[in-house]
C-alpha cells in the first residue's frame, strides 16, 4: 500500500491560477520522493496537501490508506513531520523545548522528552550538553537545519514532509547533510516526501525523482533512469545541474 | 521649597495614605485593563475585520476628557456614582486602549511561517496561542502594559473630583485654596510615581524580551512581590472610616463648610466622620447625596433652586428656602436650618478701576464694560441664574464673548489684569486680599444663597443626634465669620481643620 497517494488531483489557488490538475503521484512507505520543480510550480501546495495544511479541489489526497479530509487534523499533522527551510525553529525556545515541543503536545512525561530529545540530538550529531539550553539566535544554520529535523522526528511520525530542506545552506555543509540524512534514513527507514527547485539536491537525496511542470509530472523514475530521459524539460534540468549522463552517487 | 517640605512633613500620615490609594487605583486599575484588554486584543487580532472598530472605539474613549467621563458614569447604576469604584471604571476604559492595540501587534506582527509551522506541527489553536503566539507577543504587550499604568498615574489625580482620592486630592485642594505648594506636594508624587512605575515596568519589559528562562522567571516573581506589597496599601486605602460621609464641593468655602460639619458631627455625637471633600461640583454632590456615598453636605438655596430641581430664578429669600426644602424632602432630603450667612454671586472689579471710574453698582459698570473682556467659571456661564440672565437683566455686553476659567484662578486673573470683570463667591477671601471690589446688585438679579446643611433623611433617622449637631450651627456663621475663614485659608495658607477647630472654640 502506497504511503502518500495523489489520485486525480486538481488545486486551484484563491487567485483562479491552477497549480495541480489532475495530478497523480503515488510515494511508497519507507521511499525517499523528490519532486522537483520551478519556483511558483506549486510544490508547497503539494506538501500541505499531505497534511491537511490545504484540500483539494476536486480528487483524493491519500495517507496511510485514508483521504486527508477524513483525518482528524491534528492527529495527522502529528504523524506526519515538517520541514522548512530555515523557519520554523521557534525563536523564544531553546533546542530542547522546540525538539521537545511535539512530545510535549502529545502529553508525554518530562523525563520521557527529556530522553528523546537527547537521543535525537545524538543522532543528529550534536552534543547533548552543549546543546540543550542553547537559543536558536546561537547556532550556525546548519546546525538550525540538524534540529528542525530532530524536531520532525521526535514522535518517530512515519512520514516526514521537507520543503527545501537544506536550500539555503553554503555548498559544504549542505554536502554534508545530505550525506547525514542519508546516513540516518539508511537506519529510519521513513517515508520522506521532498519538495525542492534543486535537481542536484533531489539526485542526492531521492530514490526517485519526479518532475513537476505547469501542475502535472512529466516525468517520475529513479535517478539513474531520469538520466538517460530524452525528455528536452527534464534534460534542460539536469544540464542546468550539470548532472546530464551522470550516474547516481 | 521649604514650604513644600513642611507641608509634606505636617501632612505625612495623610500624604502616605493619599499616595497608596493612587496606587491602589492605578494598580487595581490596570490589572483589569489587562484582564479585560488581552483577551480583546487576541479576539480582535484573529478577526481583522474587527480589530479597526474595536481600536477606534477604544480611541474614540481615550480622547474624552476623563472629568466628563465620570460626568456620563454618574447615573449609572452599579459602576457609576462617586468613589474609587466609579474612579477604577473610568480607568480600566483610560488603559484598554494601548493594552488592545499592543495586544493586537504583538499577534499581527508574528511571521506568518512562525505560525504555520506550529499548525503544521499539529497545535491547536489554543496551544498555538499558550505556545507561540503569547510568549512572542509579550514584549509588545508588556509595552502597552507599561503605557497603560503611567497614563493611569496622571489621569488617577482627576479621581479626587470623585472622592476617590489619591493624589489629586492635593492638586484639587491647592486648585481651590490658589495655593501653589498644595498643588506642588500632589503633583510632585504624583509626577515621581510615574517616572517610577515606567522605570519599573521597562525593567520588567527588558527581561521579559531577552527570552531567557530565568530572567522571565525573575521579572514573574519581581511582578508577585510587587502584587503582595501592593495588598497592605490596598487594604490601608480600602478602610474606610466612619459613620457619616460627609461631603463638599471644590472650592475653599466649601472645604471649610464641609470640615466645619464634619468636626461639630464628630464634638457633638462621637461618632466616626468620613470627608468627601472637594467633590467636583454641584452635579457630584447632588447626585452622592441622593445614592447614599454621601450623607450631608452644604448647599445653598439659590443653586438648589435652579441647579438641582431646575426651577426658574425667584429673589425671595424666604419663599426660596421654603420651595427647595419641600422639593428635597420630596426626594428622601431633609434640609437642615441656614447657617447664617448668603454666598451670593459677586461681580467683581478691580479696585482701582473702581475708585478711577466710581463704579458702585452693577448697572454703573454697563457703559465700561463694552471696552472690558470678562472670565467666567463655566458653572456661572451655564446656570440660568448665570451669565445670559445676567446679561439680559442689564443689558450688560463686553468686547469680546467671556472667558472660561477655574473660579478659584479668576480671582487672580482679575487682579493681573488678565479679565477686567468677573463673577466670584461674595463670602471668599480674596477680594479684600487682592483688592477687589464687589459691584452692587441694584437690580436685585441675583436670587438668594443662603447656605444650608442638607442630609439625607434616611441618615438623620437612624442617627436622631446627628440632626441635634447640625441644628445647632443654625445662624452661627456669618458672612463676616465666613469671609474670615476663607481669608484665613485663601490667603494665609492656614491648615482648614486647624481653623475651624479655632472657630468652633471662639463660639
Amino acid at each position: 500500500m502506497p504511503s502518500i497517494e495523489f489520485r486525480d488531483v486538481s488545486f486551484t489557488r484563491a487567485g483562479g491560477r491552477h497549480v495541480l490538475e489532475r495530478f497523480d503521484l503515488s510515494v511508497e512507505g519507507g521511499e525517499v520522493f523528490a519532486l522537483v520543480g520551478r519556483s511558483g510550480a506549486g510544490k508547497t501546495t503539494l506538501l500541505k496537501l499531505v497534511n491537511r495544511l490545504l484540500v483539494p479541489d476536486a480528487g483524493t489526497v491519500v495517507v496511510e490508506g485514508r483521504d486527508t479530509r477524513e483525518w482528524e487534523p491534528i492527529r495527522l499533522r502529528r504523524r506526519v513531520g515538517y520541514v522548512l527551510q530555515d523557519v520554523g525553529l521557534f525563536p523564544h525556545m531553546t533546542v530542547a523545548d522546540n525538539i521537545g515541543l511535539v512530545p510535549r503536545l502529545e502529553g508525554w512525561a518530562p523525563d520521557r522528552t527529556a530522553s528523546r530529545v537527547g537521543e535525537l540530538l545524538d543522532l543528529i550529531g550534536l552534543d547533548r550538553q552543549a546543546f540543550c539550553a542553547r537559543w536558536p539566535d546561537e547556532l550556525s544554520g546548519g546546525q538550525r537545519q540538524r534540529i528542525v529535523v530532530a524536531r520532525a522526528l521526535a514522535v518517530d511520525p512515519p512520514i516526514l514532509l521537507m520543503d527545501e530542506p537544506f536550500g539555503a545552506l553554503d555548498p559544504i555543509t549542505r554536502t554534508e547533510l545530505h550525506s547525514e540524512f542519508r546516513r540516518i534514513q539508511d537506519r529510519l527507514r521513513k517515508t520522506v516526501l521532498i519538495v525542492t527547485h534543486d535537481m542536484r539536491e533531489a539526485w542526492a537525496l531521492a530514490d526517485r525523482i519526479g518532475v513537476l511542470d505547469s501542475g502535472r509530472l512529466i516525468a517520475c523514475d529513479s535517478p539513474a533512469a531520469l538520466g538517460r530521459s530524452a525528455d528536452p524539460r527534464v534534460r534542460e534540468l539536469l544540464a542546468g545541474a550539470a548532472l546530464a549522463g551522470a550516474a547516481p552517487s | 521649597m521649604t514650604r513644600l517640605f513642611g507641608f509634606w512633613s505636617s501632612h505625612r500620615a495623610e500624604l502616605f495614605a493619599l499616595l497608596a490609594q493612587h496606587i491602589t487605583l492605578v494598580a487595581a486599575s490596570t490589572l483589569a485593563a489587562v484582564v479585560i484588554g488581552i483577551p480583546l486584543g487576541i479576539f480582535a487580532a484573529r478577526r481583522p475585520r474587527l480589530s479597526a472598530p474595536i481600536v477606534g472605539l477604544a480611541n474614540v474613549v481615550q480622547t474624552i476628557p476623563s472629568l466628563a467621563m465620570f460626568g456620563f458614569l454618574l447615573p449609572v447604576p452599579l459602576v457609576g456614582g462617586i468613589g474609587a469604584r466609579a474612579a477604577i471604571v473610568v480607568l480600566i476604559l483610560y488603559g484598554l486602549l494601548p493594552i488592545v492595540r499592543t495586544t493586537i501587534t504583538g499577534i499581527t506582527g508574528i511571521d506568518a511561517s512562525i505560525r504555520e509551522a506550529g499548525v503544521a506541527m499539529g497545535m491547536t489553536p489554543r496551544e498555538l496561542l499558550r505556545l507561540v503566539e503569547l510568549p512572542l507577543a509579550l514584549p509588545s504587550i508588556a509595552s502597552g502594559v507599561r503605557v497603560a499604568a503611567v497614563v493611569g498615574v496622571g489621569s488617577a489625580t482627576i479621581a479626587a473630583a470623585i472622592g476617590a482620592g489619591g493624589l489629586g486630592e492635593y492638586i484639587y485642594r491647592g486648585l481651590s485654596m490658589v495655593d501653589s505648594t498644595v498643588i506642588l506636594a500632589g503633583a510632585v508624587p504624583a509626577a515621581v510615581l510615574a517616572l517610577a512605575v515606567d522605570a519599573g515596568l521597562l525593567w520588567v519589559e527588558r527581561q521579559l524580551s531577552a527570552r531567557r528562562r530565568t530572567a522571565s522567571r525573575r521579572a514573574a516573581v519581581a511582578v508577585a512581590t510587587m502584587a503582595v506589597l501592593m495588598f497592605p496599601l490596598a487594604a490601608a486605602a480600602g478602610r474606610s472610616g466612619g459613620a457619616i460621609v460627609v461631603g463638599s464641593k471644590n472650592f475653599t468655602e466649601q472645604v471649610v463648610l464641609g470640615e466645619l460639619l464634619a468636626q461639630s458631627i464628630e464634638r457633638e455625637t462621637g461618632l466616626a466622620v468620613q470627608r468627601r471633600l472637594n467633590l467636583g461640583g454641584t452635579l457630584i454632590c447632588d447626585r452622592a447625596l441622593l445614592t447614599g456615598d454621601v450623607d450631608v453636605y452644604v448647599e445653598y438655596t439659590g443653586t438648589a433652586l435652579t441647579a438641582v430641581f431646575h426651577q426658574p430664578v425667584k429673589t425671595n429669600g424666604r419663599a426660596v428656602f421654603e420651595d427647595v426644602r419641600d422639593r428635597y424632602s420630596r426626594s428622601g432630603r431633609t434640609v437642615l436650618p441656614p447657617l447664617g450667612f448668603d454666598n451670593t454671586f459677586a461681580i467683581l472689579v478691580r479696585g482701582g478701576d473702581a475708585r478711577r471710574l466710581g463704579l458702585k453698582t452693577i448697572g454703573d459698570a454697563v457703559p465700561e464694560a463694552r471696552k472690558w473682556r470678562a472670565g467666567f467659571g463655566y458653572e456661572f456661564l451655564e446656570r440660568p441664574d448665570g451669565y445670559p440672565g445676567l446679561a439680559a437683566a442689564y443689558g450688560l455686553s463686553f468686547a469680546a464673548p467671556p472667558r472660561v476659567m477655574d473660579l478659584a484662578l479668576s480671582y487672580r486673573a482679575l487682579a493681573t489684569g488678565q479679565v477686567d470683570l468677573i463673577a466670584g463667591d461674595a463670602t471668599a477671601g480674596l477680594i479684600r486680599a487682592l483688592d477687589l471690589v464687589q459691584l452692587e446688585d441694584d437690580r436685585h438679579y441675583f436670587p438668594p444663597y443662603d447656605a444650608v446643611p442638607v442630609a439625607r433623611a434616611s441618615t438623620l433617622l437612624k442617627y436622631p443626634q446627628v440632626r441635634g449637631a447640625l441644628e445647632r450651627l443654625a445662624g452661627r456663621v456669618t458672612a463676616a465669620d465666613m469671609r474670615a475663614l476663607n481669608y484665613a485659608a485663601d490667603v494665609e495658607h492656614r491648615d482648614v481643620p486647624q481653623i475651624v477647630r479655632e472657630f468652633l472654640k471662639s463660639k
